[in-house]
């Protein structure tokens, strides 16, 4: 068995309703799990971006990548390591807001984890953190072991490439020009 | 003022637009607003009534196969529309242009488990190559144009429109829409020079060349490009199933039909050679054997217009992307003129091996029950070699694929990728719509006839010229051949107790005829050929035929069994 990575694969594609499911097909259809998944508006009008993580090996990869391209709206698809992306989550944690205040650890514990306090009540706080996965389940591990967690949360993973441009703009102008020259 | 009409007028009109003649239907509760629109278009959209909606499908691929223009498929909501789904999943994996038009229940309606409501366009996104749903009159006109340019443009397939009831009957302008760009989509993607230098330089350089050729040969019109290139290049070519007809059988060059049954010549060549070079055809597991030691000392030039097949099952050296009737065109330009005379004679001792071993006994035995290649080497004889050839599946299927000859493009219709028993007879129906110029022959077995007997209906009704050949041998065949060679011969469901097929005919008012004794089989064909519109000729052949030679699955593709000790 060839070692699994965990590759992220940002898919752009129009804002037609059923997409996701074709795209989310592709990964059912050859058993991958899908570790994170966040679908937004993108930079372009009217083009959503998809960010999806799973662990899978680099041929695999390429073929899934290849299957949601071929689906008609979908407008491109690319895949990445981990070292040729910036990326991050967000999380966030509901703690009971007397046994945080209680615990001379759990605010230092916040501040080295440079995450942030967003809303204190009587009943609850909440913190919110943005950054990488592992940070994110070290202070959920840390928080819990203090006992004052109630409610955790986090997003999937967002991240842009480290290349100086987006490849689907280009892409995009391309395609417009081509057609224009009639090929 | 633009003029208001109905969603169902604007399908007709833009049906009408698109250059749709014929139509395969079945009328229901949730289309009929379109089938009243269309009794006014009678005159131009010729409606052919199926009896089952498989049929209409399947018939759409037959038609769309042998005239290479898009097949339409008009059928009612819920149960009309999943009984075309073999049909889209059929085309889908063999690449054939249909669009599949089916009542919705109204938009109102939908996602209330509404009387005959299904989810078309959820189930069928994952095996059509588009899936919509109309929802708004006024989307009427863009949807079929999109549908009909994606349909037939760059890899064909299946398109699925799922028309809600509402839209049907809901006014609107109608002007005609032409759909030729979508930027999310390339039909022909640009091919990359690097790469088309550096397939020039292999197949310079290389001593023993191999063609594969595909389907998409002839999706790509591109039959003549493909023999320039070979010829120039005087590189010996092995066929896929699908792509039997994309250059005549008897062309020198061409070296028989790949895969698990096809000849040996071509499929022990291919582990020999040192460049493979594969023109439109998917390396489909039953052409390829066992991966592992698939063409591993040839270097792989795929020439493909879909991206995703480069690498999907062989690992591709040089991948050459776009339309191969252009991708051709410039590799026969660069590429300088060679003779590869040794490389081609070396075919022959494998050739006269299978001719000696299973050609000879199969087609020319001298007593016992009729052979099924017997049977389609008399009818593609007595057609001259030029007629359509419509199979079902099974061992009919390569039967006739083994020995039926081709000298005509858009000759040989059969479900391939999926294999669908009961294909043939809606298929063939299809076909002599699709080109009523010529003779369609349908071989089948007698399983797969009773999978879609009902549309005997419609070829009574249409007097469809469907030429049929029914090879009866009282089995599934195929699967009992396999249970002989690898379930130590528990023949498991497989026997089958059968009707009498001439009363059956005769019941739809089709002329037939049944042969048992070899003498008159020639008789036989000759009164099938020389009567006017359909005919059923039943042959009763060997009970316990074979098909060989077989490379028996998860086995090296140079590996095939001559004979069957079992």
């Amino acid at each position: 068995m060839e070692n699994k990575t965990l590759y992220t694969i940002i898919v752009h594609s129009e804002n037609i309703a059923g997409l996701l499911n074709q795209v989310t097909a592709v990964f059912t259809r050859r058993q991958i799990n899908i570790e994170s998944l966040n679908v937004s508006a993108s930079s372009i009008a009217g083009v959503h971006k998809y960010t999806i993580t799973c662990w899978t090996t680099a041929d695999i990869v390429e073929k899934v990548v290849r299957q949601i391209e071929k689906k008609m709206d979908v407008i491109q698809a690319h895949y990445f390591t981990d070292k040729e992306i910036f990326q991050r989550e967000v999380a966030m944690y509901k703690v009971s807001t007397p046994e945080f205040q209680n615990n001379p650890e759990a605010s230092k514990v916040v501040r080295r984890f440079n995450a942030h306090i967003v809303e204190v009540n009587p009943v609850f706080s909440i913190i919110e953190m943005v950054g990488m996965s592992d940070e994110i389940t070290f202070l959920y591990e840390d928080l819990k072991r203090l006992k004052c967690v109630l409610q955790f949360v986090r997003s999937g993973r967002i991240a842009v490439s480290t290349s100086c441009f987006e490849r689907v703009n280009e892409y995009l102008a391309h395609r417009e020009e081509r057609y224009n020259k009639g090929l | 003022m633009k003029e208001k009409i109905t969603g169902g007028e604007a399908l007709m009109r833009s049906l009408e637009h698109q250059g749709v003649k014929t139509i395969f239907g079945y009328p229901g509760g949730a289309i009929m607003p379109v089938f009243d629109a269309l009794y006014d278009h009678r005159d131009k959209l010729n409606h052919i009534l199926v009896r089952h909606e498989q049929g209409a499908a399947h018939a759409a691929q037959g038609y769309a196969r042998v005239s290479g223009d898009v097949g339409v498929c008009l059928v009612t909501s819920g149960p009309g529309a999943t009984n075309t789904i073999t049909g889209v999943a059929d085309a889908m994996i063999d690449s054939t242009p249909i669009v599949v038009i089916a009542g919705q229940v109204g938009a109102g309606l939908l996602g209330t488990d509404a009387f005959q409501e299904v989810d078309l366009v959820g189930i069928t996104q994952p095996i059509s190559k588009w899936s919509y749903q109309i929802r708004r009159a006024e989307d009427v006109a863009w949807a079929v144009a999109r549908a009909f340019y994606i349909a037939r443009s760059g890899r064909p397939g299946p398109v699925v429109l799922d028309f809600a009831k509402n839209a049907q009957v809901e006014m609107t302008d109608y002007e005609p829409v032409d759909v030729d760009f979508i930027r999310s989509y390339d039909p022909d993607p640009e091919t990359d020079p690097k790469a088309l230098a550096e397939a020039v330089r292999l197949i310079n350089e290389s001593e023993k060349p191999l063609v594969l050729v595909g389907q998409g040969v002839e999706l790509g019109n591109a039959q003549e490009e493909l023999l320039k290139f070979v010829e120039k290049a005087d590189i010996p070519c092995g066929c896929t199933l699908l792509g039997l007809s994309a250059m005549p059988s008897e062309h020198p060059l061409n070296k028989g039909m790949l895969g698990m049954h096809g000849n040996l010549g071509p499929n022990v060549k291919t582990n020999e050679c040192d460049v493979l070079i594969a023109v439109g055809m998917r390396f489909d597991d039953r052409v390829t054997g066992k991966l592992e030691t698939y063409a591993k000392q040839a270097k792989v030039i795929h020439l493909d217009v879909d991206p995703s097949e480069i690498g999907k099952n062989v690992p591709v050296d040089v991948p050459v992307l776009g339309n191969c009737k252009r991708t051709l065109g410039m590799l026969t330009e660069l590429i300088q003129p060679k003779k590869h005379t040794a490389w081609i004679d070396s075919f022959r001792q494998y050739e006269q091996q299978e001719f000696d071993k299973v050609i000879k006994p199969e087609v020319y035995p001298a007593e016992g029950p009729i052979n099924m290649g017997e049977v389609v080497n008399a009818v593609s004889e007595a057609t001259n070699h030029e007629a359509v050839l419509v199979t079902d599946v099974g061992q009919n299927q390569m039967m006739s694929c083994r020995y039926f000859k081709f000298t005509k493009n858009r000759s040989v219709v059969t479900s391939g990728g999926m294999g669908t028993m009961g294909f043939c007879i809606p298929a063939a129906i299809g076909a002599t719509f699709g080109r009523p110029d010529r003779t369609v022959c349908a071989i089948m077995g007698d399983g797969g006839l009773q999978m879609t007997m009902q549309e005997l209906g419609t070829i009574m009704e249409q007097k469809a010229p469907v030429k049929m050949i029914l090879m009866n041998n009282n089995y599934l065949g195929n699967v009992r051949q396999w249970q002989a060679m690898f379930f130590n011969r528990r023949y498991s469901f497989t026997p089958m107790m059968n009707p009498d097929y001439m009363q059956i005919a005769s019941a739809y008012g089709i002329p037939s005829r049944r042969v048992i004794e070899r003498e008159e089989l020639k008789d036989g064909i000759k009164e099938m050929l020389a009567t006017d519109g359909p005919f059923l000729l039943e042959v009763c052949v060997v009970e316990e035929g074979n098909v060989l030679p077989m490379t028996p699955p998860g086995s090296s593709v140079n590996y095939m069994m001559m004979d069957l000790d079992c």
